[in-house]
Order: C-alpha cells, then structure tokens, then sequence
C-alpha cells in the first residue's frame, strides 16, 4: 500500500449522537480512520458498536455531528451540502453492496448494473456495454439477460458487486457482503473484491464479522463503543 | 434510461393485469351509469325526434302529454289545421298496458295513432304502416313482438304488421302504435260485469231515465262507453313557417298549450329526468371517490412492497423525480389498463341492461382524461409514502 497516496477515505474524530438530553446515545465517539485507492480495509465489531452508523457517514446518508469526513480530497457535509450533493456523491462516487443483494427485482442482470450509469446521465447503449463488461469481469456475463429471481444466490451477490462498480466510484462500502454465502463462496467474493480493489484502484470498507473472511485483510479496523482500533491483519492469500 | 415502470409493469404482468381488471370493472360501472344517463336523455329526445311533429298541442295549462296528463277533444285538428302555417296534424293518444303475447307479458306504452299523420313511426325495420282503422299495430323491436304476431289488448286482439326501432317513451318502455279510435275504446273500454252494473245505476237513476223519455237513457249509455277524447294533437308546419309563431298563435287564439320541439325536449330532458340525473351523477360522484380509493389503495400497496427497492435506488443516486415518476406512472397505466378493461366490459353488457344504455364516444374520453386524473391523484399517496422512504434503510443495522 503506497501511504504516501491521497487517502480515498479520511476520517477525522468523527462523532454520532442520536437523540438530545438526558436520552442522548453516542453511537460514534471520534473515529479517526484512513483507507487508501486499492485497498481493502475490514471494518469488524459486535452488534450495536456503531458499524452501521459509521458505514452510513461514509455513504452520505446520514450527516455527523462532529468531526470531518473526507472522500478523495473533497471534505464532504462541510460546505452546506444539499440532498442532491449528497445523491451525486453517493452515484457517482460511492458503490454499495449490502448483506442481501438487493437487485431491482424486475430488471434483468445487465440493467441492474447498468441502470446505475443510466441515472449518472450516460447513454443507454454505453450503460449497458460497461455493465456487459463488469458482468463479464465478474464471470456471470452468461446470466446477462437473466432476471434476478433466475440467477442464484452468488450470482445475485456478484451482479450486485457489478453495480456498486458500474459508476467506477472510487470508493466501495460493503455491509457484510458474504453473511449469507457459504465459506467458499464468501472467499470467492473477497477474492473478487480484492481483484477489485486492485483492478480499479478502489477504496473498500468491507463491514463483517464472518470468521471466514477476517483473515483476507491486511488492515482491519476494529469498532468498539464508537470508537476504531487499528491493528493489521493477516492478509492471508486467496488467489 | 430505463422505464423503470414498464419494467415493473411487466415483471408483475399477471398481477397488474388482473388488478387493472378489478378496477375495469369499476369503471365499467361508471361508465354504464353515464351510459344510462344518456340512454334516458336519448330515449326521451326519440320520441320526440322520431314523431315528425313540429308542435305539441296539448290541454291549456299542462305540460302534457308525456310529463302531465292531457285531454282534448279529438275534433280540434280540424280548426287547427286550418291555422296559417299549419301543414297537417295527427291525433294521438298514450297510455301504458301491460301487453299479453305468447304467454309473456311486456309492458307497452300504446300510442294511439292516425295513419300518415305527425306521430306515426317515421322509419320501419319490418313489415308496414297500419293502413286499416282497426286491429293492426306497429311494435318498436324492443317489444320481442314480430310482423305477423297476433296480440291481445284487453278484449281484442291485433295484427303486428310492422317494427320500428327506437320508439320509447321517456320511462324507457316500448311503444305498440295501434290506430286511433281502437286506442281511444281501449282506454275506456270496461268488463262485462261492470258494464251490467253500471247500466242497472242509470236505469234506477229516475233523472237519467224518466219515465216517458227512454231515449235518453241509450243517450247517457252510449256517451259513457264512447271516447273522444285525444292527449295531444301533433303539428307539422308548413315548409318556412316558423314554429315558434306558430305554437304562439295556437296559444293565443286557441286556448291550449302548445310546445315547440326544443320546448317539448325541455319539458322532457331537463324536467322529467332532472331527478334522474341528479340520482346518477351523485352515483358517478361516489363511483369516482371509491375508484380514487381504490387505486389509491393499490399503488400505495404497491409501493410500500417496493420499500426496499425504493431505499437501493435512491441510496445509489436515483431522484425523487425518478421514482415519483415511476409510481405515477404506474398508476397511470393501472389506470389506463381499468380503462380499457372497463370500456370493453360496459359495451358488451350494454344491451342486456333493460334500459337503452347509450355510451357515446365523448363520454369515454371525458371517462378516460378523468381516470387519468384520478390515476395520478391517487398515485400520490405511494409517491409520499416512496419519498419518505430513507436510503439509509437500505444499509442494515
């Protein structure tokens, strides 16, 4: 990893409070993290830690109390960012894979993904072509023209994959992408993803805390309370 | 950019489909009810259009003879005829009877009338005019009645020699035209029985049958069973005369009531069937409001089963233009879907209501602009519930 590069992510003392008086929860209590183009970085904690919290800082939907968020040189929430700043940024520089799919069940696999280039302005016939590549990049370009009730549950998860890469965002927030999928295919999908990563130049915060998976990551930051804790990681190979 | 809608649309082919039929049959029922609507409109101008008179002429201070009862003496024409501009006249008589033929009964309204004179059938589907003064008739094809049946009004019986098609009167029943003075002795016409019972009164009656006169009893007799009496007499006017001075006069110098066509259609159209009118437009008012429910009610349902979706496409950048425009759109084409159903089902079941049900081509362009508005109306209660939808539930936790 070249830490003399721009961090793709720059988290600096970022706080969460929920709620205000004597009710008040801080869910982030000052997260400070960095995560650089190429990388894939896990983000692991129990349940109620604050993971989600953080995640949706990072994707632009929920807005922070405190603290500075930075997304490739640009502080985001700083410069009265309005809804559709925010929904730019998600589309044009954020890729999102959930613990489910979450494909638009009455899009075939090529619309799926190319339905995101679509909304960013781009032709349709150029849309569909880059889906068709990134499907073919993700070994499920034969389930092209499949529905998402027709393609299996890894081949939804890379479809889905495809998607959060269809824009070519710099960054990737992945929420337990693997919690469903069986050991094998759980290493096939970090496999992907760190093929990824290095192919695009891609920033990934990879949530989980599937045993499986942890010992891909060469950094892994931990979230306890609202608050991370760096320490590295095995980075064991897997191809 | 993908029709997100029609993509939807067709993913969920059957279920939409079956749901935009639920709601055809809704707008079936809208559109039968302005349908009913017209047809009384329309059954109320044909009687009028389809008499060839010009002017009604009934008994003075009446709006007779469909809305009011009227009664004239049936020698009357003849100083009317000679009126200036006055071409010919037509006695006529109405009354409605429950008809007896081959073991059904249908209910008739007789038009007693002269032959080829204003109120004879102007077109015949088969058969002939009545050409003899006694025991033919003309039967509006609504009757079931076919040229050469033979029907049975009270004590006699008659020939249909002829059909006619759309002779209605206002109330919707078909009209049987038999001639005149056979209409005039069916209105008076009595049972045997009373007939002895009331000949027995009047010779008891000393003042009706003194002794001495007996002539004046068989004059009472005869004046109780005889009619001469005639609802309406019928105007043609002559070629430039204008009805208008015409039925003016006749007022005047007659001391009747005289009704030009746009009066008689007044008298009809607007008076007769106001009640009627306003009884079906509240229905279509309801109708409407259920409908907007109710498609509110789907698309909302529909919506709220696409949360997830909703909350993925805008987490990844989709506008609330996109997505309103999505659900309105799908509701438009639920709309659009009930529509067509609907105008497909009220025409196939049109004929069989007992009534005319007329569906006129505008009215199923009004029908189909408001379904639109209504489509999109309702669609806005799914367009709030997706606009409140947040992106962050897409992300678990």
């Amino acid at each position: 990893m070249a830490q003399t590069d721009m961090p793709a992510i720059l988290v600096e003392g970022l706080t969460k409070r929920y709620g205000s008086g004597e009710t008040a929860v801080d869910a982030l209590k000052g997260i400070d993290m960095a995560v650089y183009p190429g990388e894939v970085v896990g983000l692991i904690g129990p349940s109620g830690s604050g993971k989600s919290t953080l995640l949706k800082a990072l994707g632009a939907v929920i807005e922070p109390t405190g603290g500075r968020i930075t997304l490739g040189g640009t502080p985001i929430y700083d410069h009265g960012w309005k809804i559709k700043d925010l929904r730019a940024l998600r589309r044009d520089r954020i890729g999102f894979v959930f613990q489910a799919p979450y494909l638009i069940p009455f899009l075939d696999a090529t619309d799926n993904v190319a339905l995101i280039p679509m909304l960013a302005g781009m032709a349709d016939a150029g849309a569909r072509q880059r889906a068709l590549g990134l499907l073919q990049v993700l070994d499920v370009e034969h389930r092209a023209a499949a529905h998402v009730t027709e393609l299996s549950g890894g081949e939804q998860q890379r479809v889905a994959i495809a998607r959060a890469l269809a824009n070519h965002p710099p960054i990737v927030l992945a929420d337990e992408p693997t919690a469903t999928l069986d050991s094998q295919r759980a290493l096939v999908v970090m496999r992907i993803l760190n093929g990824l990563a290095k192919q695009y130049q891609t920033a990934i915060i990879v949530v989980t805390h599937d045993e499986k998976i942890i010992p891909t990551f060469k950094r892994i930051y931990h979230i306890r309370d609202g608050k991370t804790y760096e320490e590295a990681g095995e980075g064991r190979d897997i191809g | 950019m993908i029709n997100l809608a029609g993509r939807d649309i067709r993913h969920h082919g059957s279920r939409y489909i079956f749901t935009g039929m639920g709601l055809g049959l809704l707008i079936a029922l809208t559109l039968s009810m302005a349908g009913i609507y017209r047809g009384l409109v329309d059954d109320g101008k044909a009687i009028i259009d389809n008499s060839g008179a010009d002017i009604w002429v009934v008994q003075q201070g009446t709006l007779g003879p469909y809305a009011e009862p009227s009664a004239l003496h049936d020698d009357i024409y003849r100083s009317l005829r000679a009126l200036p501009g006055v071409a010919d006249t037509g006695n006529v008589t109405y009354q409605t009877m429950q008809v007896r033929s081959a073991g059904k009964d249908v209910r008739v309204m007789v038009t007693g009338i002269e032959p080829n004179a204003p109120g004879t059938p102007l077109y015949l589907v088969s058969g002939r005019p009545i050409i003899r003064g006694h025991y033919e008739a003309v039967a509006d094809v609504k009757t079931g009645f076919k040229t050469g049946d033979r029907i049975r009004l009270r004590h006699n019986e008659y020939t249909v020699v002829g059909t006619t098609r759309r002779m209605v009167s206002s109330g919707g029943d078909p009209m049987l035209f038999i001639p005149l003075r056979d209409s005039q002795e069916e209105q008076f016409v009595r049972d045997a029985d009373a007939v002895v019972t009331d000949r027995l009164r009047l010779a008891q009656n000393p003042r009706l049958n003194p002794p001495g006169s007996p002539g004046i009893l068989g004059a009472v007799e005869e004046n109780q069973v005889s009619s001469h009496s005639v609802n309406a007499v019928l105007l043609r006017v002559a070629k430039g005369a204008d009805p208008n001075a015409v039925a003016e006069t006749v007022k005047r110098w007659k001391r009747l009531g005289a009704y030009t066509k746009e009066e008689m259609t007044d008298i009809l159209v607007v008076k007769m069937i106001a009640v009627s009118a306003r009884q079906i437009f509240m229905f279509l008012v309801i109708l409407t409001l259920v409908s907007t429910a109710i498609i509110a009610f789907i698309i909302y349902t529909l919506t709220i089963g696409k949360i997830r979706e909703i909350a993925v496409l805008k987490l990844v950048g989709a506008s609330s233009r996109t997505i309103a425009s999505m659900i309105l759109q799908e509701a438009l084409g639920l709309g659009l879907i009930g529509f067509m159903f609907g105008k497909v089902v009220a025409t196939v079941w049109a004929p069989y209501f007992p009534k005319y049900v007329l569906l006129l081509p505008q009215d199923s362009l009004r029908g189909i602009v408001i379904t639109m508005i209504v489509s999109a109306l309702a669609s806005l209660l799914g367009i709030r519930a997706a606009l409140q939808v947040d992106p962050s539930e897409a992300i678990g936790g």
